[in-house]
C-alpha cells in the first residue's frame, strides 16, 4: 500500500515534469540562426522594424528578435552579453560603449529631427524660436506660474539624453530642474510621455516618429514649436557586441542585419517607411547621404553630431567587415 | 473613454470571430505558460504544503511567514532578479534561458509559488485533525494518511490553482523581463497589452485585455461550478469519510 502511493507520487512528478517540458519545447522558437536586437523604442514602436524584418528573413536563414527598450537599457543588455546587436540614438553613450571594448562596428543608419512639442496656444510664447531659446523661455515661464510647462522622459533613454545635453547647452543643469514644480519626470517612453505633455498642457522633446504616429492617431493634440534645428538632430546607430567579449553573441549573424540595413534595399525601406501612412517618411536614410555628400551642410551637421574623430567608427573599434567603411 | 472602451468591446469581437492568427497565437502562448508554470510550481510547492499543514517543527511559523509574505512579491522585482539570474553574465547565462518561453514557465512558477503553500497550507490546517489519525488507526501509512488530508483539502488546491493561474496569466513584470516581449516567441497577452499601449493603438489594447478578461473569468467560473457539483453530493462525502 505505501508504495502505491509512493508510485502515483512518481507518477504525479513525472506527468507534470514531461508535460511542462514539452510545453516548453513546442513554445520554443525556430532553431534557425538567432539574433537578439535591443533596439530604442521609437524604431520599433513605430513598426520601422517589424516592416523591414519580414523583408529581411525572407532572403536570410536568421531569426530576428527585436527587444524594444530605451537606449540606455539596450546598452546594459549588450553590456551583460544579452544582446547581439544594438540600435540607439545617442552617439554620446555609443562613443562609451565603443571604448569599453564592448561596441564593435558601429554603423550610423538613419536620421531624423527631435522637435519640442507642446499645447497650440503656446503659453511660454517659444514658436520658431532656436532650442536654446525656447527652453530658456519655458524655465523663466515655468518658474513664474504653478502648472507644469515641461514633461521629461526622465528614463535615460536616448532622447532624454539629448534633452539633458539641450538643457546644459541653454545653460542649465537638468537635475536640479527636476527639483523645480513645473517640471515632471515622466519615467516613461515616447508615447506615454507625449500624452502627459498633451494632459498638462505642457511642452516636451519628442522624436518625430512616434509624435506624427500620436497626431495621426488622435492621441494628443499638441503641435510642433520648434524643429528643424541642428541642435536637434537625431541620428540613429547600429553597435555590434563584441565577441571576443561575450563568445555566445552571434556576431556574424548581427552583422548581416547591419549589412542589410545600410544596403540600398534596406536603406530605400527606411527612406518610404509611413510615407503611405503618415505623406513622409518618418526616418531618414544617412549612408547615401554621407557617402556621396548629396547635401553638404546636412552631411556636414551628422558629422559634427555622431562622428568620432570624423569617422562614425574609429579603426580600432572595427572587426573584419571592411566592405561597411568603403 | 467610453468610445474607447466600446471599439475595444467591438475590435475584441472582431479579432475573436475572425480568429485572427497573432490574437490566437498569443492566448495560447499566455495560456500554455501559465499552465505550466502552475504546474511546475505545485510540483515543489504541493510537499512544502504538505510539510507545513501536517507537521510542527521549530521555526515553522518563520517558513510560513515566508511564504505568506512572498505572496506580495512585486512582479517587476521578481522580473529582475531573474534577469539578472538568467542574463549571459550571470550564474545560469551559459543555458541560454533569457529570453526563452522556457525562462517565463520557470519564472511564472516562482512567481505562484506562494500562493500555492499558503493556500494549500491553510486548507490543510482547516481539515479536522482526526481525519489523519483516523486513517491510520485503519491501517493507512503515514503518505496514504497525507494524501487523505490533501484530498479533504481539495477546495484549498483548486483554490490555489486558479488563484496562481490568475496571477501568472495576468502579470506582467516576470514576463517583460525575462521574456523580452520578442514577436512569435515570448509575447504574451500582457507584454502585448503593454506594447499596443505604448504605440498607440488603444482599441487593439482594450481587445486584448477583454480577452484575458474573458479566459480569466471562464476559469474562475468553471472551477466554481465543478466546486458547486462536488459540495452537492454530501453523501458521497461521508461515505468517503467512513
Amino acid at each position: 500500500m505505501r508504495k502505491a502511493a509512493f508510485g502515483w507520487a512518481v507518477l504525479l512528478v513525472v506527468v507534470v515534469v514531461t508535460s511542462v517540458t514539452a510545453t516548453a519545447y513546442y513554445l520554443e522558437p525556430s532553431t534557425a540562426d538567432r539574433v537578439i536586437v535591443s533596439t530604442t523604442t521609437s524604431l520599433y514602436d513605430t513598426g520601422l522594424l517589424d516592416a523591414i524584418e519580414a523583408t529581411f528573413e525572407a532572403k536570410n536563414p536568421i531569426d530576428l528578435n527585436f527587444i524594444s527598450v530605451g537606449t540606455g537599457i539596450a546598452i546594459q543588455h549588450a553590456r551583460r552579453g544579452d544582446a547581439d546587436l544594438i540600435l540607439v540614438h545617442s552617439p554620446r553613450d555609443e562613443l562609451g560603449f565603443l571604448k569599453d571594448g564592448t561596441g564593435l562596428n558601429r554603423k550610423i543608419i538613419a536620421y531624423n529631427f527631435f522637435a519640442i512639442v507642446g499645447p497650440e496656444d503656446d503659453p511660454a510664447k517659444i514658436r520658431s524660436m532656436l532650442p536654446a531659446e525656447a527652453l530658456t523661455k519655458i524655465v523663466e515661464t515655468g518658474r513664474n506660474g504653478t502648472e507644469t510647462l515641461w514633461v521629461s522622459r526622465g528614463d535615460n533613454s536616448g532622447t532624454h539624453s539629448k534633452e539633458t545635453s539641450l538643457w546644459t547647452a541653454a545653460g542649465f543643469d537638468s537635475a536640479t530642474l527636476t527639483q523645480e514644480g513645473w517640471f515632471a519626470s515622466a519615467g516613461s517612453g515616447m508615447g506615454e510621455t507625449l500624452k502627459k505633455a498633451d494632459y498638462f498642457g505642457a511642452y516636451t522633446l519628442a522624436d518625430m516618429g512616434t509624435y506624427m504616429k500620436y497626431v495621426k492617431d488622435d492621441l494628443i493634440s499638441s503641435v510642433t514649436l520648434v524643429g528643424q534645428a541642428e541642435d536637434l538632430l537625431n541620428v540613429y546607430s547600429a553597435v555590434v557586441v563584441n565577441q571576443t567579449l561575450h563568445p555566445r553573441v552571434n556576431f556574424d549573424g548581427a552583422l548581416s542585419f547591419v549589412k542589410f540595413l545600410v544596403s540600398d534595399e534596406g536603406q530605400q525601406m527606411i527612406e518610404q517607411f509611413g510615407r503611405a501612412t503618415y505623406g513622409q517618411s518618418l526616418f531618414h536614410p544617412a549612408v547615401g547621404l554621407l557617402k556621396t555628400n548629396a547635401d553638404p551642410p546636412l552631411a556636414q551637421m551628422i558629422r559634427d553630431y555622431a562622428f568620432f574623430n570624423s569617422t562614425e567608427c574609429p579603426p580600432e573599434y572595427r572587426r573584419g567587415y571592411p566592405e561597411l567603411y568603403d | 473613454m467610453v468610445n474607447e472602451i466600446i471599439e475595444g468591446f467591438l475590435t475584441a469581437v472582431h479579432l475573436i470571430s475572425t480568429g485572427d492568427p497573432t490574437v490566437v497565437e498569443i492566448s495560447v502562448r499566455a495560456v500554455l505558460v501559465s499552465g505550466s508554470a502552475v504546474l511546475l510550481s505545485m510540483l515543489w510547492g504541493l510537499p512544502v504544503a504538505m510539510l507545513l499543514g501536517l507537521k510542527r517543527f521549530p521555526c515553522r511559523f518563520i517558513v510560513k511567514g515566508f511564504f505568506t509574505a512572498m505572496l506580495g512579491m512585486p512582479t517587476v522585482t521578481l522580473g529582475l532578479l531573474l534577469y539578472l539570474f538568467f542574463s549571459n553574465a550571470g550564474p545560469v547565462g551559459p543555458l541560454r534561458l533569457l529570453y526563452t518561453p522556457t525562462a517565463m514557465i520557470i519564472g511564472q512558477a516562482i512567481l505562484v509559488t506562494p500562493i500555492t503553500v499558503s493556500f494549500v497550507a491553510s486548507a490543510i490546517e482547516s481539515v479536522d485533525p482526526e481525519i489523519a489519525d483516523l486513517a491510520k488507526t485503519l491501517g493507512a501509512s503515514e503518505i496514504q494518511a497525507s494524501i487523505a488530508v490533501l484530498r479533504e483539502s481539495s477546495r484549498g488546491v483548486l483554490l490555489a490553482l486558479t488563484t496562481s493561474f490568475n496571477r501568472a496569466i495576468a502579470e506582467l513584470g516576470v514576463v517583460l523581463m525575462v521574456g523580452g516581449n520578442i514577436a512569435h516567441s515570448t509575447r504574451v497577452l500582457t507584454t502585448t497589452i503593454a506594447l499596443e499601449t505604448n504605440k498607440g493603438e488603444i482599441a487593439l489594447a482594450i481587445a486584448l485585455a477583454i480577452i484575458l478578461l474573458v479566459i480569466v473569468s471562464t476559469l474562475t467560473l468553471t472551477v466554481s461550478l465543478i466546486q458547486r457539483h462536488k459540495m452537492s453530493r454530501p453523501a458521497e462525502l461521508e461515505k468517503m469519510r467512513t
